[in-house]
């Protein structure tokens, strides 16, 4: 079986848009479109954060980055990734560096992503080491990976035998509207995926291996109603394929690199940021990720969120990389917004956990 | 005013302005509207299937647009939509068929 690629990297494809700095002169208006959307920051302070200055409650999630190698390249990726991403990929020496921080400081959830992270060769080791450390770890699996090459067939035993929480992408219950946001042969194997999964007692009644599913739409319009969504999911998975999970988490599409390029090339941009623009949600400002949680790059540098990790947008605080790691300042940074933050705060909103207001 | 046709896709944002000729029927209106979208005894996903049907029956085009939008957001895929259409088509097809009874009847009555 396998899958076929739906796309290529923007850096594979020499696109402007690699260069992240391109990508924002887009977000504001200066380059390619002239259109000026209200400033984020502006907004906020309309709801009522004081000077449009947004401050992280306290750092709970250390999102680790380990690398943007991937056995697939989604339509929307919002990491450029793909099988071509050979060098970015997070090393030991870094992987060592945050434990040393996971031990020193009271973070208590490891949430790895990627690309697909299990393809970094310290994966499995570097999950070991953090649940001897007492941390909750969270994967974020494409699930393919998982029957993509022997190597990783026992994924799932490997998973259940730490007590993982897996988090995976299956953006429709249908094959057609999966496969085109991620390419063809994807669903097929993402429902083997998640069959194996469950055959090890993840998603199950009564289980505490916990398998949830992230959802975004395969289009430019938001993701509607979560607990709807959730339902609809379950009922379909378990009808067509027995299949069961825990929690279903909407996600909006983000105005990002792959994404981005793809509503430039489609005339969808300019719609698009308008409806993240009229949908935008005050109450869902609180929520957003980036308040606490801290990213990591496969570099060792600090980001506020991974999307601002993929728009190279680094922490303003004191120690900007893990082997200056410093807490207190991280947890009294601003927060460094622009345009693409209005992918966090539409509708009931969005962050790696879903709906958020 | 340069309008050039007679649906303006732009003009769907305007709906609500409806209130600024008459504003409490507009509310009522409004108010009436989200309460029967909401999620009830059908779901948020099969309302919006069937208004896309719906739509095509009134061959609303400002409808049409919102509930192709609509039934994605609720997670609907092309093929529940394209047959929430065909429901609207066949009732459509099956309501002027079904008056060939009155047809045949009529006929009968007058031909040897
Ligand atoms: S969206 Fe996930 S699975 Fe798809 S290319 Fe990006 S990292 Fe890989
Ligand atoms: S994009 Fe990142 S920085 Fe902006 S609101 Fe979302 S999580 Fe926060």
């Amino acid at each position: 079986m396998g899958i076929h690629q739906k796309t290529k990297s923007l850096t594979s494809r020499h696109s402007a848009l690699a260069d992240t700095f391109f990508q924002l002169k887009v977000l504001n208006g200066n380059a390619l479109t002239d259109k000026h959307f209200p400033l984020f920051s502006k907004k906020i302070k309309e709801a009522g954060f004081s000077d449009g200055v947004l401050k992280p409650t306290r750092i709970e999630i250390f999102q680790l980055n380990i690398g943007k190698l991937c056995n697939q390249t989604c339509a929307h990726c919002h990491v450029d990734a793909g099988p071509d991403k050979k060098e970015e990929n997070m090393g030991r020496e870094s992987l060592e560096k945050c434990l040393e921080i996971l031990a020193a400081h009271d973070i208590m959830t490891v949430d790895i992503t990627g690309g697909a992270p299990e393809m970094n060769p310290h994966f499995r080791w570097f999950v070991v080491e953090c649940r001897k450390l007492g941390k909750k770890v969270m994967v974020r699996c494409n699930l393919t990976i998982i029957v993509s090459n022997k190597k990783f067939h026992d994924l799932p035993v490997f998973f259940a035998e730490h007590q993982v929480e897996v988090v995976s992408s299956l953006p429709h219950y249908s094959a057609h509207r999966t496969d085109a946001q991620r390419g063809d042969g994807v669903f097929d194997d993402s429902i083997k995926a998640m069959q194996m999964l469950n055959a090890v007692g993840y998603g199950k009644e009564n289980s505490d291996l916990k398998l949830n599913l992230v959802y975004n739409p395969t289009g430019t319009f938001l993701p509607g109603n979560q607990a709807s969504l959730e339902s609809e999911f379950k009922r379909q998975l378990k009808r067509k394929f027995d299949i069961d999970f825990n929690s279903l988490y909407a996600i909006t599409n983000m105005p990002i690199s792959r994404f981005l390029d793809y509503m430039l090339e489609n005339g969808q941009y300019e719609t698009y940021m308008q409806t993240l623009l009229d949908a935008f949600n005050p109450s869902a400002v609180a929520g957003v990720m980036c308040r606490n949680t801290i990213s990591v790059g496969w570099d060792g540098y600090l980001y506020d969120c991974d999307f601002n990790q993929m728009l190279d947008l680094k922490v303003t605080s004191k120690g900007t990389h893990i082997n200056d790691f410093d807490l207190s300042a991280l947890e009294s940074r601003d927060i460094v917004l622009n345009q693409h933050c209005y992918g966090c705060t539409a509708g009931a909103g969005s962050s790696c956990g879903g709906q958020v207001a | 005013m340069d309008k050039k046709h007679y649906f303006e896709p732009e003009d769907l944002k305007k709906f609500g302005n409806i209130g600024e000729w008459q504003k409490p029927m507009a509310d009522k209106f409004f108010d009436y509207y989200g309460e029967v979208f909401k999620e009830g005894a059908l779901t948020e996903r099969e309302k919006a299937l069937i208004a896309l049907a719906v739509a095509h029956t009134v061959q609303c085009p400002y409808c049409i647009d919102a509930y192709t939008s609509g039934c994605l957001e609720k997670g609907a895929d092309e093929e529940q939509m394209m047959e929430a259409v065909h429901v609207a088509a066949a009732i459509r097809a099956g309501s002027s068929l079904v008056y060939s009874t009155q047809m045949m009847n009529h006929a009968k009555g007058i031909v040897m």
